[in-house]
C-alpha cells in the first residue's frame, strides 16, 4: 500500500498530466468525420513514435570506451536498433499520413 | 548565492521548454488532422513538434557525472541510425501502393512498439533506473504491439490466415495472466540482479508469444480496430518509457496518441455495434450465420444487360468495398460514374464507415481517383434514400450490405449497421467468385431476387461496362 502511496507521490506532475492529457485526447478525437480515420490513425501512430527521445538518450549517453564492459555492447546495439525503428515509425510515419492527405487536397477544386 | 539559471543551466531550461512546445505541437497538430480542410498541415505540425523535440534533445540533453551532453563519437552514431531509419522509412511510405496503406500503418506501429520494447529492455539493466515498474509496463506493452501489428500486417497483407478454435481464448487468458504475473514477480522479488535479468528475457518472450495469440483468432472486419488498438497500446508503451527519463514530451505524447487511439478504437467499435471485448473475444469463426436456411439460387447478368440496366436508371448508388481496392478499380470506377452522369444518371457513392480493411479505406481510395468530396455519402445519410434507388452496385464489398446484420440474430455480424442495399429496386453484385466475405458468412444479399451477380475482377468488369454503356 505504501508503495503505491510513494509511487502517486513521487510521479505526481506525470500523474496530473496523464489524467488531463487522456480528457485532452478524448476531446480533440470525437467528432472527426470518418473520412479522415484512417489518416488520424496514422498521424497519431507516426507521434507514438516519441519514443524516439528515449532512443536519443540512451544512445547519446552510452559509454563509448568501455563497450566490452558487461552489457554495454548489446545494450548499445539494442539502443541503435531502437533508434532505427523509432525513427522509422516517426518519418515513414508522417510521410504516408502526408501521402494520404495529398490525394484529398487535390480534389479542392 | 546562486540563481536557478546558474545551477540548472540555460540549456536545460530551453530543453524543457521545447518539450512544452513539442507537445503542444502534437496537439495543435491532431486537433488539425481531424478537420479536412486543416489536415495536411496538422500532421507538418506534429512532425515540426518531433523535429524541433529530437534536435533539442540531440543538442541539450545531459547526463552522468559531471553533466554532458551527447558526445561526438555518440552524436555519429545516433545521427547514422537516423539517416537509416529516415531513408527507410521515407522510400517505403512513398513506393507503397495505396491499397497496401493500412498494411504500412501496421508495419509501422509495429517497428514503434519494438523500440518501445528495446528502450525498456535496456533500461531494466540500469541500476540508476529507480522506476522498475513502468520500465516492465513499457516493456510489455511495447513487445505485445509489436508482436501484434506484426500480426495484423500478415493478415492484412493475405500472407497469414484466420485461424481460430474456442480453446484459443483460454490460451490467450493464459497467456494474459502469465505476462501479469510475471511483472508481479519482477516487481516483488528480491532475486539478484543476474536472475531477474534472465527474467526480463522471459517476460520478453512471453509478452511477444501474447502478442501473436491476441491477434491471431480476431478476424474479419475486424482488423481495423485491432490496428487501431495497437497503435494506441505503442503510445501507451512510449509513454511508460516516458515516465524513466522524466521527459514530458514523451509522456505527453504518449498518453495522448494512447487516449486518442483508444477513443477512435470504441467509435470503430460504435461503427460495427459491437463493444471493445465482443471484438477481442468474440472473435468470428466461419459457418454462424443461417447455415440451416436455404441459400436460394444466383442469377447472373451478362455486362450488356447490366450496361443497360444501369444507364437507363435515373439513381444508382454504388457500394464499394475491399474488392474494389484490391483490384485497383478506382479509377475505372470514377470513369463509369462519369460516363453515367453525362448520360442524366445520378449517381452517389455510400461509404460504410468500416468498409475496407480501415476505417476511411474507400474514401482515401476514391479520393485518389479524384472523386468530388460531395459523391461521397456516409451510411446514416444513404440509407433513407435506398428505396428510391433504382440500381445498386455492389463492388467487392460483402460483410456491410449482408442483411444478416438486420434480420438473422444468429449471426456473427448480427446487429452492425449495414448500407441497405437490399432495400434497392435492383442489386448488381461484383465479385470475383462465390467466396464469403471476410468475416466468412453467407450473405443472402446475393440470393436475393432482385440482385443479379456479374463475376470477375472488379477492375475488368467495369471496364467492359464502360466500353459497353459508350457503346450503347
Amino acid at each position: 500500500m505504501d508503495t503505491i502511496l510513494e509511487f502517486f507521490y513521487a510521479n505526481k506532475e506525470a500523474i496530473f498530466i496523464i489524467a488531463l492529457t487522456i480528457f485532452l485526447g478524448i476531446e480533440v478525437i470525437s467528432n472527426v468525420p470518418s473520412v479522415l480515420h484512417t489518416p488520424l490513425m496514422s498521424g497519431a501512430n507516426a507521434i507514438s513514435g516519441v519514443i524516439i527521445i528515449g532512443g536519443i538518450i540512451l544512445v547519446g549517453h552510452a559509454d563509448l570506451n568501455n563497450l566490452n564492459q558487461g552489457s554495454n555492447l548489446l545494450n548499445l546495439i539494442l539502443g541503435i536498433f531502437a533508434l532505427f525503428f523509432g525513427t522509422l515509425n516517426v518519418v515513414g510515419g508522417f510521410v504516408v499520413t502526408d501521402r494520404m492527405l495529398e490525394m484529398f487536397k487535390k480534389k479542392k477544386k | 548565492m546562486n540563481t536557478l539559471v546558474e545551477t540548472i543551466s540555460r540549456g536545460d531550461i530551453i530543453l524543457e521548454f521545447s518539450y512544452l512546445l513539442a507537445a503542444i505541437f502534437f496537439v495543435i497538430g491532431l486537433k488539425m488532422l481531424s478537420h479536412p480542410d486543416s489536415a495536411r498541415r496538422g500532421n507538418l505540425w506534429a512532425a515540426a513538434g518531433m523535429l524541433l523535440a529530437m534536435v533539442t534533445t540531440l543538442v541539450l540533453h545531459r547526463e552522468g557525472d559531471p553533466l554532458t551532453t551527447v558526445k561526438t563519437g555518440n552524436l555519429i552514431i545516433i545521427l547514422a541510425a537516423i539517416a537509416v531509419g529516415s531513408v527507410v522509412g521515407a522510400v517505403v511510405a512513398r513506393k507503397v501502393k495505396m491499397t497496401a496503406m493500412p498494411q504500412l500503418v501496421s508495419l509501422f506501429n509495429a517497428s514503434g512498439g519494438a523500440a518501445s520494447a528495446l528502450v525498456a529492455l535496456i533500461e531494466f539493466s540500469n541500476p540508476e533506473n529507480q522506476s522498475a515498474l513502468v520500465t516492465l509496463l513499457g516493456l510489455v506493452i511495447g513487445s505485445i504491439a509489436f508482436s501484434g501489428s506484426v500480426i495484423a500486417y500478415g493478415k492484412l497483407d493475405g500472407k497469414m490466415k484466420d485461424i481460430f478454435a474456442k480453446w484459443m481464448s483460454y490460451v490467450n487468458l493464459l497467456f494474459m495472466f502469465a505476462v501479469i504475473a510475471g511483472v508481479v514477480f519482477l516487481m516483488i522479488t528480491n532475486a539478484p540482479m543476474e536472475t531477474k535479468q534472465v527474467l526480463v528475457y522471459a517476460l520478453l518472450g512471453l509478452s511477444l508469444v501474447y502478442g501473436i495469440t491476441f491477434v491471431m483468432p480476431i478476424g474479419g472486419a475486424d482488423m481495423p480496430v485491432v490496428i487501431s488498438l495497437l497503435n494506441s497500446f505503442t503510445g501507451i508503451a512510449a509513454a511508460m518509457a516516458g515516465f524513466i527519463y522524466q521527459n514530458q514530451a514523451m509522456i505527453l505524447g504518449g498518453i495522448f496518441v494512447g487516449a486518442a487511439g483508444m477513443i477512435l478504437t470504441l467509435l470503430m467499435c460504435k461503427a460495427m455495434n459491437r463493444s471493445l471485448l465482443n471484438v477481442i473475444i468474440g472473435a468470428f469463426g466461419g459457418g454462424g450465420a443461417g447455415s440451416d436456411k436455404e441459400a436460394g439460387t444466383i442469377k447472373e447478368v451478362t455486362v450488356t444487360d447490366a450496361a443497360v440496366l444501369l444507364s437507363y436508371s435515373s439513381k444508382v448508388v454504388i457500394v464499394p468495398g475491399y474488392g474494389l481496392a484490391v483490384a485497383q478499380a478506382q479509377h475505372v470506377c470514377n470513369e463509369m460514374e462519369k460516363l453515367l452522369e453525362s448520360n442524366g444518371v445520378e449517381v452517389k457513392y455510400a461509404i460504410h464507415p468500416v468498409a475496407g480493411r480501415m476505417p476511411g479505406h474507400m474514401n482515401v481510395l476514391l479520393a485518389e481517383a479524384d472523386v468530388p468530396y460531395d459523391k461521397l455519402v456516409e451510411m446514416d445519410e444513404i440509407n433513407p434514400d435506398m428505396p428510391n434507388t433504382d440500381v445498386v452496385v455492389v463492388i467487392g464489398a460483402n460483410d456491410v450490405v449482408n442483411p444478416a446484420a438486420f434480420d438473422d440474430p444468429s449471426s456473427p455480424i448480427y446487429g452492425m449497421p449495414i448500407i441497405k442495399a437490399y432495400e434497392a429496386k435492383n442489386i448488381i453484385v461484383m465479385k470475383r467468385g462465390m467466396g464469403k466475405g471476410y468475416a466468412a458468412i453467407e450473405n443472402f444479399l446475393f440470393y436475393d431476387e432482385k440482385t443479379r451477380m456479374l463475376f470477375g475482377n472488379a477492375r475488368d468488369s467495369l471496364q467492359k461496362l464502360v466500353t459497353e454503356i459508350k457503346s450503347l
